[in-house]
């Protein structure tokens, strides 16, 4: 019988032939990320009696979620790691500014394909965009990696999901896997992994495959593989000096659900409060007037996703009262956007720029929303309060160029076809 | 292990881990008894005050969906809860709790019974056996399958912290 991607990643890594769906094995990743939260994970490595680190150029931590650190408590959370990433001799470290783990991590060469990549957050499904398994875990279970360098894994069943046909003009990636969860569900693929199949998932940039495996999280997926190709090829060139193998699933591997899109069918959506499956078709909202607009995250804070939302807001201005927060993903996007021209489009329009991270998506600061407000975003999440305040709020998701169509409109609309 | 106690009954789909444990915390280092004081907060403000040690949460579908953040399940145990028994549960919340050794007991059967029988149930007083993986609610009673293999292990030494202490150990 044919073996998934995930059994075959496995086998690629422990060297067991045939691993079994439902077998539990233990894992070395190719490399573990961590975040802000490494120093709630430092704490845990101690109380494991851990003295170093299994291996230090294995372990990536980068400083994105509170940063630059608004308070001193948060301040302190930094240094606590810093002190620990210099203690443990850490070698993959990210500074305040310096972007998001979910950026960093492919964009600096440091996910190939055919691997597991363990990651404290559960968007760790991101990195599935280059043909490696992304696995996301909790943080004492990040300590005992750092520790002993392994952890288990129940070999899950695998779903497969085929996009065809070709995206109309003001439909993105992003469209395409809210409109996906919508059809399946907030746990449409618990505990299983998801394969991306068909000319449509070909054709995508690694950008684009970045921003739907990053969503497989949102229907509780254990992973979200795209099988490695010459787009990845293309993107790890500059990236990696280390030899891969491009893994695919047998032809006749079994899954427990197929799932068929057609790319020429899907429309600008949003995903409506309080939940990320609650997706509807633009053209069915009634009026939805917005306060704030974000654009970033590690879904949609991409120089694609930036130049899209500039295309939209190129000579235009935001409505006033409407406030735009403009996060680039990581330093080197906010570079590549000012060289082309991108940012200095996005502030002209009324953007507020802000430093490469997190930011307002997990609503530990900045950008807060006050009660009452609704919120247009291309994050990953819309539940109550994520943004900050509970209080009456509302948080709609959409695609970059929806959240600058809707930001110059005041109110959600779906994005023009002529810029693009 | 047996646990017996009073129920908090939420019947919502998609109970999410901001609604357990609100983002704005995450990165302050706090104390798994100062998480408590966070538990629930967005979804149920009294709920940390009111929360008894020993009582048993009643959840519905994908309950601890979203954010791998383990305080959503550390408050919940800190805040004294002993179990949760749910219809389903979200990946990571699951594991997260085998690893921090807090029970979750995946037992549709159970919590639709209680779900439709909530008026008359609800001073009744749940019980829940790990050992027998049975739910017993009143005259009724329910089976789940127990935990087995690798999370068997860490659940029964106290937690992943515990067990690779083990682990080093033996090493
Ligand atoms: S951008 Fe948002 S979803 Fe992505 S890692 Fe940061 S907080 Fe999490």
């Amino acid at each position: 019988m044919g073996q998934t991607i995930f059994q075959k990643i496995i086998s690629n890594v422990t060297g067991i032939d045939k691993p079994e769906e439902g077998s539990i094995v233990f894992v070395e990743p190719h490399m573990i990320l961590t975040h802000d939260n490494s120093a709630a994970i430092s704490k845990n490595f101690k109380a494991i009696g851990a003295e170093k680190v299994w291996n230090p150029d294995k372990i990536f931590i980068a400083l994105d979620h509170a940063v630059p650190p608004p308070d001193e408590k948060k301040a302190l959370n930094h240094k606590i790691i810093r002190e620990f990433v210099n203690e443990q001799g850490i070698k993959h470290f990210y500074d305040c500014g310096l972007g998001i783990c979910h950026q960093l991590l492919p964009q600096e060469g440091h996910v190939i394909p055919g691997v597991v990549i363990f990651g404290s957050d559960s968007h760790t499904t991101s990195h599935g965009a280059l043909g490696a398994a992304g696995i996301p875990i909790g943080r004492t279970e990040a300590a005992s990696i750092w520790a002993i360098g392994k952890t288990w894994l129940r070999i899950p069943e695998s779903i497969k999901i085929s996009l065809d046909g070709k995206l109309s003009k003001n439909v993105f990636a992003k469209d395409v896997i809210l409109s996906i969860i919508g059809d399946m569900h907030s746990d449409g693929a618990s505990y299983k992994s998801v394969e991306f199949h068909g000319e449509g998932a070909q054709a995508f940039s690694i950008s684009e495959r970045l921003t739907i495996s990053n969503m497989v999280a949102e229907m509780d997926g254990k992973a979200g593989i795209f099988p490695a190709d010459k787009v990845t090829d293309a993107y790890l060139r500059s990236r990696v000096n280390e030899p891969y193998k491009k893994i695919q699933p047998d032809t006749d591997a079994t899954y427990i659900q197929e799932k068929d899109f057609n790319l020429n069918e899907i429309v600008p959506v949003v995903s409506k409060p309080h939940n990320v499956d609650n997706v509807s078709p633009i053209s069915e909202l009634p009026e939805i007037e917005i306060d704030v607009g974000l654009l970033g995250t590690c879904t949609n804070g991409r120089v694609d996703d930036l130049t899209a939302a500039a295309k939209v807001l190129k000579g235009k201005k935001i409505k006033y009262g409407v406030r735009l927060l403009v996060y680039p993903a990581s330093q080197a996007v906010l570079l590549e956007g000012m060289s082309t021209g991108v940012i200095q489009t996005l502030v002209e329009a009324g953007g507020e720029l802000a430093v490469p991270g997190c930011g307002p998506c997990l609503g530990a600061y900045g950008g807060c929303l006050a009660p009452g407000e609704t919120a247009i975003s291309s994050a990953n999440r819309n539940f109550k309060g994520r943004m900050g305040c509970k209080d009456d709020t509302a948080i709609y998701l959409g695609s970059p160029a929806t959240v600058a169509a809707s930001v110059i409109e005041g109110k959600i609309v779906a994005p023009p076809k002529e810029v693009f | 292990m047996k646990f017996k106690g009073r129920m908090w009954i939420f019947t919502d789909k998609n109970l999410n881990t901001d609604q357990i444990f609100p983002g704005k915390y995450t990165y302050d280092p706090l104390t798994p008894e100062q998480m408590a004081e966070h538990a629930l907060e967005d979804y149920l403000p009294n709920f940390a005050k009111e929360v008894k040690k020993g009582d048993i949460i009643v959840a519905g579908q994908n309950f601890g969906s979203g954010s791998s953040r383990e305080q959503a399940v550390k408050c919940l145990k800190f805040a004294g809860v002993s179990a949760v028994v749910g219809i389903s549960f979200a990946r990571i919340y699951y594991r997260n709790a085998i690893n921090v050794a807090f029970p979750l007991v995946q037992c549709p059967e159970a919590v639709t019974y209680i779900f439709e029988n909530q008026e008359t149930l609800i001073n009744e007083e749940l019980t829940v056996d790990l050992s027998t993986g049975r739910v017993v609610i009143g005259d009724k009673s329910f089976s789940f399958p127990p935990l087995d293999g690798e999370a068997l292990n860490i659940f029964t030494t106290g937690g992943l912290i515990e067990y690779t202490k083990k682990k080093i150990s033996e090493k």
